[in-house]
């Protein structure tokens, strides 16, 4: 068998139909094309999903103080007012979690902020560097406070864009500008990047953020924290951070194993688990139906190359009769499926790609074409072309000689 | 004495017909000898097909044996009986048989893509050498729907002639064409075969055109009823030009 020949004779055969030939594609072009386009589609979507849960911080965990009913017996008290979260606490998780990869303590006081004639009530958080990791936010002007500003109570700050707004008349630069929260002055040294208002619609703009040990010291006069923000590593593994803290939590504040817990830790893991779901599932519906296409491509395939074996019995016999083997006629039928589904395949890459980049341009859906998507949906063409071309190949390779040439 | 190119011994083919046998030939023996050309003749139902079949090696005989250039066909596999074809057999059939769509050259190739130890460059070169020695050599690049009948024809014999096959095996080749691009194709025949010393086998069952050739054969009932040498062959030039002249239109 002469297999480069064989390729020859294929070509020159689906060159005399060259209509035909395109129309067969035809299904394999659309399929792939559907195939690519839609989990583009659905892969977009996912990642922008997730892109904006990751902006919210949706590896943040929260962890507050819970007053448990066995503290006291009298009326249980709101969560800023009680004391047993601490320093302690941060330094136990940051030594013994293997989840966690940012922690910061938080405690929070609200008052009014003075610039000159300016005023403004708003609440400062007292944080530690790592807050603005956890949270996924950005210095847009200046920098942050550092460790060092942390130890040494430093007076300084960096502020939400709603601050700057209210404090600042437009083209007045905030950095380096001293105001007073609650009568204590304090330098802004930065400003933070806008984040709008959140999914419960309080502006998140509207806040200074400074040292922690700046608001315990000189504005709070206090020594326990409130709250404890921490980052999982990463989104899936933000369940095991929960129980790795509390853990520690339930160990470093000694609660026996019958006590409830005296905190609270909380993840954004529902919101993530719904959305992702259901991006989830529109990705396998999209590909589901994109996967019927090919498969209607292939029979479509199977269709053309049987009528055509039918159709060409007498070329098959002349073939056979000037030398042509069972095996040759099996090679050329085959061969000729399987140019079909792989040209096919590349035209229905380049087509899906390209629709992609419309509908990202027209409609600006997110999308994101995958390598494994291209990969996949040639894969499947080429076995298509083999799977489906296969039975009318063989079809024409058994044919007897003398019958075909005498076939009209 | 000239090499024995073909040899029937005794040959017999049966078909089974649900409950019945059919026997189309009964018995045939002779022989054929390098640079011959043998008509055979025979009515419908005289086993002329089912022999032919055998001696194009397209299908095999019951009992008897037939030998090819030397070889034995009544052992081989479908593939090595597809081998032995394309090596020592060149078809012309009555209805041309060519790929509709491509070009003369191509067709002329075809045989050739099948022989895996022919190169490109020479495929080519011998299909067209072959096109040349039909005389169509100005038409390498026609489609069988721009040439006649007869040129058509002349393709398929150029078909038959690029593999050099041992004998060139025509069925009924003359039966779709008029007097005239008979007389042309019976020329081409005959000038191959003295010219070139072409070994011609020739399936028909029209007697004019047994009168070209150097011997006929004829079969009845699948039998071999007359064996005979030609010894008044007719020049189907002199026929040709003895033609009256076609009336322009």
């Amino acid at each position: 068998m002469n297999i480069p020949n064989l390729i020859r004779i294929a070509i020159r055969a689906l060159q005399r139909n060259k209509l035909r030939a395109f129309l067969t594609m035809l299904g394999i072009i659309i399929g792939v094309a559907a195939v690519i386009a839609m989990v583009a589609i659905g892969q977009g979507s996912k990642k922008s999903i997730q892109d904006q849960l990751s902006s919210m911080g949706s590896n943040m965990i929260t962890i507050r103080a819970n007053s448990n009913s066995t503290v006291g017996g009298g009326a249980r008290l709101e969560s800023a007012a009680l004391q047993t979260l601490t320093l302690d606490d941060i330094k136990a998780i940051e030594k013994q979690a293997t989840y966690i990869n940012a922690i910061s303590p938080a405690v929070q006081s609200r008052g009014q902020v003075i610039n000159g004639a300016l005023n403004w009530p708003t609440s400062m958080q007292g944080v530690a560097p790592d807050y603005l990791d956890i949270r996924d936010w950005k210095v847009k002007e200046g920098i942050s406070f550092s460790e060092e500003d942390v130890t040494g109570a430093a007076k300084v700050c960096v502020v939400g864009q709603t601050i700057v707004d209210n404090l600042f008349t437009p083209g007045d630069d905030p950095i380096g500008k001293i105001i007073r929260f609650n009568k204590i002055p304090i330098k802004i040294i930065g400003v933070l990047a806008e984040k709008g208002e959140n999914a419960f619609g309080s502006d998140q703009d509207d806040v200074i953020l400074a040292p922690y040990t700046t608001v315990q010291k000189r504005i709070m006069a206090i020594t326990y924290i409130q709250n404890i923000y921490a980052s999982a590593i990463n989104e899936s593994s933000t369940n095991a951070a929960t129980e790795e803290i509390t853990e520690i939590l339930r160990s470093s504040h000694k609660l026996s194993a019958d006590a409830e817990d005296d905190f609270s830790v909380r993840t954004q893991a529902e919101l993530i688990n719904t959305f992702s779901s259901t991006s989830e599932l529109l990705t396998v519906l999209l590909t589901a139906i994109a996967g019927i296409s090919l498969v209607i491509g292939g029979i479509g395939i199977m269709n053309i190359m049987y009528v055509s074996v039918t159709e060409r019995t007498k070329e098959i016999g002349l073939r056979m009769s000037i030398g042509a083997k069972g095996g040759d006629i099996l090679m050329q039928f085959l061969i000729e499926a399987i140019l079909i589904s792989i040209t096919g395949g590349v035209i229905g890459v380049l087509l899906g790609v390209g629709a992609t980049q419309v509908i990202t341009k027209l409609l600006s859906w997110p999308t994101l074409v995958s390598e494994s998507s291209i990969l996949l949906s040639f894969a499947v063409c080429a076995i298509t072309g083999v799977f489906f071309g296969y039975y009318p190949a063989q079809k024409a390779s058994r044919l007897d000689p003398i019958e075909a040439l005498r076939y009209e | 004495m000239a090499k024995k190119i073909l040899e029937l011994n005794d040959l017999k083919r049966e078909f089974r017909m649900g409950s019945e046998v059919v026997r189309a030939l009964k018995g045939v023996s002779f022989d054929v000898f390098a640079g011959e050309f043998v008509t055979i003749m025979g009515s419908s139902g005289s086993g002329k097909t089912t022999l032919l079949n055998i001696l194009g090696c397209l299908d095999k005989p019951t009992s008897g044996s037939y030998h090819i250039d030397g070889v034995n066909i009544s052992g081989l596999s479908r593939n090595e009986l597809a081998s032995l074809r394309n090596q020592k057999i060149g078809f012309v059939f009555q209805a041309y048989n060519l790929l509709a769509r491509t070009s003369a050259r191509e067709n002329v190739e075809l045989p050739l893509l099948y022989n895996s130890s022919v190169s490109n460059k020479e495929r080519r070169d011998r299909a067209v050498k072959a096109l040349e020695s039909v005389k169509l050599g100005e038409r390498l690049d026609h489609l069988p729907n721009q040439l006649s009948g007869g040129q058509q024809q002349r393709v398929a014999i150029a078909r038959a002639l690029v593999n050099e096959p041992v004998m060139i095996l025509a069925d009924e080749a003359t039966g779709n064409l008029d007097s005239r691009t008979s007389y042309e194709i019976m020329s081409l025949m005959q000038e191959l075969n003295r010219e070139q010393g072409k070994t011609i086998v020739f399936v028909t069952h029209e007697p004019d055109i047994a009168a070209f050739s150097s011997r006929t054969i004829t079969l009845k009932d699948g039998k071999v009823v007359k064996d005979t040498q030609n010894e008044n062959i007719k020049s189907a030039k002199e026929m040709l030009a003895a033609l009256p002249v076609a009336e322009d239109y």
